[in-house]
């Protein structure tokens, strides 16, 4: 293996043993090809798992009814309904507090203390679990504020869930625009609004929106805040978005998914073909806004 | 005609100092969250220990809310939440840093393009969907086979485990991805200017460098698995007991919360109470733990 | 150590142009052994061409590297002089898309025979390289990491020890070889990247521009060292700095980038010649600071 024998007789007190140590480093290279095929593996057989249960049942009567006692009648058109709205009413909510945040953060608050301890803060509460923000939006908005168990007050939970994210989202978006493009405003004589609206703000914009949309998805899969909060799992109407109950697609799947019977594990099943199905159209639009919001964009 | 410029910088400037407290009130509701967070979780659970004495919630060893007689020791609770997250790391903690080595060290942007999306897809799928897969996959197909249908039910600590550890996978691969990847190119190549192997390399170069990271990336993921919920609702069961067995069905914080809210306890209740009480020892676990993760990457950083 | 012999040459004749722009120091006894030894040659390159991809860096190179001497490489940046010192260990088969041709050989070996392992041939070739990297362990660590993986049986202690002596840094880190490498001040770290590439006992040391990220202090220490580690080892180092080469090589290899973008050799020889009575006009234009 070596190019030519040892030289020197210091030479021999080495014994490079290159064989064994390439080997080790082939094993180690074949265990991480195997993690990825093993976690690859895995998503397969989940997604070959939920279609084959849920494909028999999914059809257009499942998608337009309600649920039902009966698994053969069941639909999800309530949960879908509540969800499209509770995702609509977090984008719009969470868009402009966000952004707001974020642009004071990034551009208003300069590297202070103060700046340093609300990003802090900000960072703390994107870590915290979604329950608690259940929890929270039980007391405030459903109690407190006598919302009751609305989708109102769902969305707004959802709303302070995922405003974190989308703040550190928007904050990296911003950072992104280089210097050059505000001393370009300032020169021009520019207030700091002016500058940020005009300038910063549309070259960050890509960003902004492809953050806004991927929360939008985090908050439609969220189940578990909602749950506390009072969302019900079997309701037989299209929710009222201000005052009505209402259900949301991953709590309809865990209502159905708890029921012994087999065939109501396929509806849950063909529920979550849905919401993997609404997941995918939200990431896919993430990436053509992005791409259609950037080409205007070249530094 | 002297005096037009003046007012017009009057204006600007209360228009601006207008904007910026609005944005400051965007700001400040984070603030205000926070606050809240505490506030609600407090009072709930001083009302709740006006009831039940701190020392049995926090040394007790048996949960019963919803059955009599009651009990409320919520470690039969952490137990179960423990147990579940120590599988979850034994799983995630391996194959997320060779899954990170991968990305990192041998990949080719070729590769790469092929590997990220499939832990992109498994961070976006909605929890529900991997406690299905759990409950109707892993259960039947996997578990009882193997381990033998008398040794362990449908609903196990195992079950939540193996389910939580690929959701969290993820988490570590990216973040231990990235501390990687600043180990500055001019370490490695000092080591492989000595004879050293690639994995070598890797070994006692870059994984030393990078460990810092790697660490923190353990305990965030060790944090989203105690508050993880909907995964383990549906594959770890209702039994809260403190055990150590990953066979049995247990029951987590996280689930005992959705059983209180889903069913039809009277909100005043002293069950309802406690809901509270675990949602705040909830919370100081995974804000300590959150606050460990950041003073580890300050303390430890290597410094290039 | 060195004699300094005043040499008249590059003042010979007043106001001839064809003097060289810097005065060189002649050691008497380097000019004796020139003339009187035939230098074996430890590596050569045979019509060796590098690229990267589809973009040739390096074109048509034939050198050859003496025994136990030290040549210098010298040219304007971006000529490939990195790119050719770095066929020498191997090092540019970690680029992807890096490819030779013709035949470099070590010890009369073809280095990229097919059985060659590039990492058997960088313990007999080390490196130094431009910015020092220590790892971010001890001293200690640092010097005994190469001897530890190539499975060094002797007694560490002692290796570590007597590498650290070589390298001139012992009596500066002799209390500290628990600290950290990276504490170090940059002439330091240097010449403890000096020390723990000669621990694994190569027998050439490759240098990489290694003194163009120093003070002029630690600079004129490192050359020192060299002349010292001549000795034992051979050395090329890559240099942007004319007056080091002339200063401290044996031999010098002048480089320059074509008009095709590759890098050349354009004369290669005995270092006070080269920069005394250089053969070509581009060599003696570089040498004399007109271009660079």
């Amino acid at each position: 293996m070596a190019a030519a024998a040892p030289a020197a007789g210091a030479q021999s007190r080495f014994e490079p043993a290159l064989m064994r140590r390439k080997l080790t480093g082939t094993i180690f290279y074949g265990a991480c090809v195997a993690s990825i095929g093993l976690l690859l593996l895995a998503l397969m057989a989940l997604l070959a798992d939920v279609l084959v249960r849920g494909l028999p049942w999914l059809d257009i009567d499942f998608l337009t009814s309600m649920p039902s006692a009966r698994p053969a009648r069941a639909g999800i058109l309530s949960a879908l309904v509540g969800s499209l709205e509770i995702g609509l009413l977090v984008a719009v909510l969470a868009f402009p507090i966000g952004v707001a945040a974020a642009i004071y953060l990034g551009e208003y608050a300069s590297d202070s203390r103060l700046n340093r301890l609300l990003q802090t803060n900000i960072s703390n509460l994107a870590g915290v679990p979604s329950i608690i923000y259940g929890i929270l939006g039980l007391a405030v908005f459903v109690r407190l504020l006598k919302l009751g168990p609305t989708v109102l007050a769902g969305a707004l939970t959802l709303t302070l869930l995922i405003l974190p994210v989308v703040i550190i989202a928007s904050i990296e978006a911003l950072k992104a625009v280089p210097n050059a493009q505000r001393e370009g405003a300032y020169a021009l004589g520019a207030s700091r609004w002016q500058m940020v609206r005009q300038s910063v703000l549309p070259a960050a914009a890509p960003g902004i929106m492809t953050g806004i949309i991927l929360a939008m998805a985090r908050a439609i899969g969220e189940a578990a805040p909602l749950i506390i909060i009072g969302a019900f799992t079997f309701v037989q109407f299209v929710p009222n978005p201000i005052s009505g109950q209402y259900t949301v697609l991953p709590i309809q799947i865990y209502g159905w998914a708890v029921r012994p019977q087999d065939d109501f594990q396929g509806v849950s099943a063909a529920a979550i073909i849905v919401i993997l199905a609404l997941m995918l159209i939200l990431n896919a639009l993430a990436i053509i806004v992005r791409i259609r919001l950037s080409r205007h964009i070249q530094w | 005609m002297t005096s037009a410029p003046i007012s017009l910088a009057h204006r600007r400037s209360i228009g601006e100092r207008i904007i910026e407290r609005l944005l400051f009130l965007a700001v400040a509701l984070g603030i205000v969250t926070t606050i809240g967070i505490i506030a609600v979780l407090a009072f709930q659970t001083v009302e709740f220990f006006l009831e039940v004495s701190p020392i049995d919630f926090f040394t007790g060893t048996r949960w019963s809310a919803l059955i009599k007689p009651q009990a409320f020791g919520v470690l039969a609770l952490v137990s179960g939440t423990l147990l579940v997250t120590a599988i979850a790391l034994v799983i995630a903690v391996p194959l997320g840093l060779l899954a990170a080595t991968l990305l990192a060290e041998y990949a080719t942007p070729r590769i790469r393009t092929l590997v990220k999306p499939i832990l992109e897809t498994i961070a976006g799928v909605p929890t529900i969907v991997l406690g299905f897969f759990g409950l109707n996959f892993i259960a039947p197909q996997i578990l009882r086979p193997l381990l033998g249908a008398d040794n362990i039910g449908t609903f196990s600590a195992l079950n939540g485990g193996i389910v939580v550890g690929f959701l969290i996978t993820p988490l570590i691969a990216s973040i231990s991805e990235d501390s990687m990847r600043a180990v500055p190119r001019g370490m490695r190549e000092g080591a492989y200017a000595m004879g050293a192997t690639k994995f070598e390399v890797i070994r006692k170069v870059v994984f030393p460098a990078a460990l810092s990271g790697i660490m923190a990336s353990i305990i965030l993921a060790m944090s989203r698995a105690i508050g993880e919920t909907m995964a383990v609702v549906l594959t770890v069961g209702t039994k809260p007991q403190f055990t150590f067995d990953p066979t049995q069905s247990i029951q987590t914080m996280t689930a005992f919360i959705v059983q209180i809210s889903i069913g039809e306890t009277a909100q005043g209740s002293l069950e309802f109470k406690s809901l509270f009480a675990v949602g705040a020892t909830l919370f100081v676990m995974t804000l300590g733990l959150n606050l460990l993760s950041g003073w580890v990457v300050r303390r430890f950083r290597t410094v290039y | 150590m060195t004699v300094e012999t005043p040499e008249a040459p590059a003042r010979d004749d007043a106001g001839d142009d064809r003097a060289p722009a810097i005065r060189i120091t002649a050691l008497s006894d380097r000019e004796i052994a020139a003339e009187t030894n035939a230098p074996e040659y430890v590596i050569e390159l045979q019509d060796v061409s590098c690229w990267y991809g589809s973009f040739r860096a390096v074109r048509n190179v034939d050198i050859c590297i003496a025994r136990q001497r030290i040549t210098a490489l010298i040219g304007p940046s971006g000529c490939g002089k990195s790119t050719l010192i770095r066929t020498m260990n191997r090092m540019n088969d970690l680029v992807p898309s890096y490819r030779n041709e013709g035949r470099i050989t070590f010890d009369g070996q073809d280095l990229f025979a097919r059985g060659v392992d590039p990492v058997a041939v960088r313990r007999r070739v080390g490196m130094v390289f431009q910015k020092p990297n220590p790892f971010p362990k001890s001293v200690y660590d640092n010097v005994a990491f190469g001897p530890r993986i190539n499975g060094y049986k002797g007694n560490m202690d002692e290796l570590v020890e007597r590498s650290l002596r070589r390298a001139a840094l012992w009596d500066d880190v002799k209390d500290k070889l628990k600290q950290s490498g990276m504490a170090l001040s940059g002439g330091q770290q240097q010449r403890l990247c000096i020390a723990r590439t000669i621990a694994v006992q190569p027998e050439v040391i490759l240098m990489d521009e290694p003194c163009s990220a120093l003070d002029p202090r630690s600079t004129l220490q490192i050359e020192e060292l060299m002349a010292e580690l001549k000795r034992d080892y051979t050395i090329v180092i890559v240099t942007h700095n004319m007056q080091q080469a002339a200063r401290a090589s044996d031999t010098t290899i002048f480089m320059t980038m074509g008009e095709d973008r590759a890098g050349y050799v354009v004369e290669e020889g005995n270092t006070i010649q080269i920069f005394t009575n250089p053969k070509h006009r581009l060599t003696e234009d570089y040498v004399s600071g007109r271009f660079g």
